[in-house]
């Protein structure tokens, strides 16, 4: 818990705190779960539904933490003139369970797709073996 | 020394730029990271003394450094058709500048606008804003200076700006760039604007998806802070919901609440962040402001483009495109001149089949309508929208029923879930659009039950599946609070209307 209480005194002095708090406490513990809400919503003087309900309501946060490697693949309608949807059965397949396969609408790199974003790295011009080699690394 | 220039964007970055930079370091050169051109299909694009090489892989670098590689050359940059024939002003420094460098903003006219607008004073700041006929660029168009103006007017101590910095249309990348490639100049946007309507506090809420902008306007801001002071700006970071690009929708994500609409009236400007009056502009739309309140900037922003579209327009040409990337100009401009004068056609070389302008809930525009000129009255008069400015190209193996299916999907997907037709009309309108590819359904076994004789019977024909969906479309466009359930119409009836065949109906079963 004395993680939470310093990331939240870190956000202290912002206005409408909730949204970097969350983002840093799932940066730091990779998940929000029950309990963190709970510390959150007792510190914010707020009620630990609103916290959950803003926790839900994003796609960004996760009530459990998931350890497997992470690729986004953009499916959005600029990708998907680039072929992206006929290489999914092989990334799903490059994936198995080993990792995470998340879809993602657009990261704005939409002139040189299919795209996809492992971390911080971007990856652009992928065709089915580069993506499903990037999924075989992560 | 020998010195090369590269740019840092995202999409240099992804198409592997680094490993561009890294060779000719190891060769002894020295390289300047600046911002993209904008020809994307060329990045990494690598300039020595104003010629470019692209799209240069590691394993050229060598003999680029030699002055070879003829067949990656494209001759002087700033003369190459793609670039010569913009109107930039927005993108003005595009190419030419180091992002983060003060001393290349202030060597390239930056802050000209924010001393200026000081001096004449904050009344002659919206007078010139309105003179100028800027748009919000975000997609609805309403008139900057008139939004500057009810907020200036409005009652109370504190006063926010707001920039909209959540990209999230497939096809849009030109916020992207701005604040990847010239943050400074969105940021003198939001302190022209402050100073204008009397706000203390700037911030820019921008999408997780977005991680070298992120960076980069934070280390902007942090530069120029004593530029722009008492006016402060913070970056927000938004959680990956779709819909929190709806103005209202993102004020509740600013206060740490669920990104869910707000019912208008009361107008942000009014009762906006906290409550308090806000301006929230587009990235562009700010990022548009340092030029126009230079000096004569105001009058030469009105005599570009066309009717009540004013000025320039940055438009992204994306998706199956043998030329994508950022393309300025006055409003006015052709799809067919934009598609293959322009874009080159597509990158596949086949035929193309359709084309979807201002992102997932743009309408799909068929080849037969490319005349249609770049204007937000005329778009709207055919039944599409500009939005932000994205066009995304689809070859002909595009299935166009997929497409209308999807559309509902992400709507169904991205919902913020407060009103009805978006919540449960995206999913009925999906399941509609199934029933219509799967020719019809037969009725299942509860509904055969003796119990169910009221249920209808025979099922519906083809006919009256697509006259369902219709309505449904009718329901959603005029029933939704926001323009997510409101504009998922569009690409669903465009590609019912244009490609029936792809739904499997005969061209006669849709009334135009």
């Amino acid at each position: 818990m004395d993680r939470i209480d310093a990331i939240v005194a870190r956000h202290a002095d912002r206005e409408g705190p909730l949204l970097p708090i969350l983002h840093d406490v799932q940066a730091e513990l990779g998940a929000v779960d029950t309990a963190a809400e709970t510390r959150i919503a007792h510190l914010l003087n707020l009620t630990r539904a609103e916290v959950h309900g803003v926790v839900s309501f994003y796609h960004d946060f996760r009530a459990e933490a998931d350890s497997r490697p992470v690729v986004q693949v953009c499916r959005a309608e600029a990708c998907q003139a680039r072929g992206i949807e006929a290489m999914m059965p092989a990334v799903a397949a490059a994936a198995g369970d080993r990792v995470r396969v998340e879809t993602v609408y657009c990261l704005g790199l939409c002139s040189v797709g299919p795209n996809a974003r492992i971390g911080d790295d971007l990856h652009a011009r992928l065709d089915e073996g580069a993506l499903t080699k990037l999924v075989e690394r992560a | 020394m020998n010195t090369v220039r590269i740019s840092d964007d995202a999409v240099a970055r992804a198409c592997g730029a680094d490993k561009v930079v890294a060779a000719f370091e190891k060769l002894g050169w020295t390289v300047e990271r600046v911002s993209s051109w904008g020809m994307h299909w060329l990045e990494p694009l690598v300039e020595v003394n104003g010629v470019g090489w692209g799209p240069v892989t590691a394993d050229r670098v060598a003999e680029i450094a030699e002055g070879g590689a003829d067949d990656l050359c494209i001759g002087p940059v700033a003369a190459h058709p793609f670039i010569a024939s913009q109107q930039r002003l927005t993108f003005a420094r595009a190419g030419r500048t180091r992002p983060l460098s003060l001393d290349d903003y202030a060597a390239t006219g930056g802050w000209a606008g924010l001393d200026r607008a000081r001096t004449i004073g904050s009344e002659q700041v919206l007078a010139e804003m309105v003179q100028s006929g800027l748009r919000g660029r975000g997609g609805a168009g309403f008139p900057a200076g008139i939004k500057w103006q009810t907020v200036a007017k409005a009652e109370g101590s504190t006063k926010y700006v707001v920039c909209n910095a959540d990209e999230g249309d497939s096809g849009t990348f030109a916020d992207r760039m701005v604040m990847e490639g010239d943050p400074f100049a969105l940021i003198e946007g939001m302190a022209i604007c402050a100073h204008a309507v009397g706000a203390g506090q700037g911030y820019i809420y921008l999408r997780s998806e977005y991680p070298d902008a992120i960076a980069k306007l934070n280390a902007a801001i942090e530069l120029s802070a004593s530029r722009i002071a008492p006016f402060r700006i913070e970056v927000r970071v938004g959680a990956g919901a779709y819909v929190c690009g709806e103005e209202t929708s993102l004020l509740n994500s600013l206060e740490g609440k669920r990104g869910e609409v707000r019912a208008k009236p009361p107008l942000p400007a009014l009762q906006g962040l906290f409550g308090r009056p806000t301006v929230v502009n587009n990235v562009l739309t700010l990022a548009a402001v340092p030029h126009i309140l230079s000096e004569g900037g105001a009058a030469r922003y009105e005599n570009l483009g066309m009717g009540r579209s004013k000025g320039t327009m940055p438009i992204q040409i994306a998706g199956n495109v043998k030329q994508g990337g950022l393309y300025e100009t006055a409003f006015g401009v052709t799809l067919r001149e934009l598609v293959y004068d322009i874009g080159g056609g597509t990158a596949s070389g086949r035929p193309v089949k359709a084309v979807q302008v201002g992102g997932p809930l743009g309408a799909y525009i068929h080849p037969d309508q490319f005349d249609i000129a770049f204007d937000y009255e005329a778009y709207t008069a055919a039944d599409a929208l500009i939005g932000h400015g994205g066009i995304v190209v689809f070859d002909d193996t595009a299935d166009m029923a997929a497409l209308a299916r999807f559309a509902m999907k992400f709507c169904a997907a991205e919902s913020c879930g407060k009103c009805t037709p978006c919540r449960i009309g995206s999913v009925r309108g999906m399941e509609i659009i199934e029933r219509i590819l799967a020719g019809g359904r037969q009725a299942d076994a509860v509904e055969m039950l003796p119990q169910m004789h009221n249920a209808r019977q025979p099922e519906r024909s083809l006919e009256e599946q697509v006259a369902l969906l219709e309505d449904l479309c009718e329901t959603m466009k005029f029933g939704s609070l926001c323009a997510l359930g409101g504009f998922t119409p569009y690409p669903v009836l465009s590609a019912l209307r244009h490609w029936p065949e792809d739904f499997g109906l005969a061209k006669q079963a849709v009334p135009a």
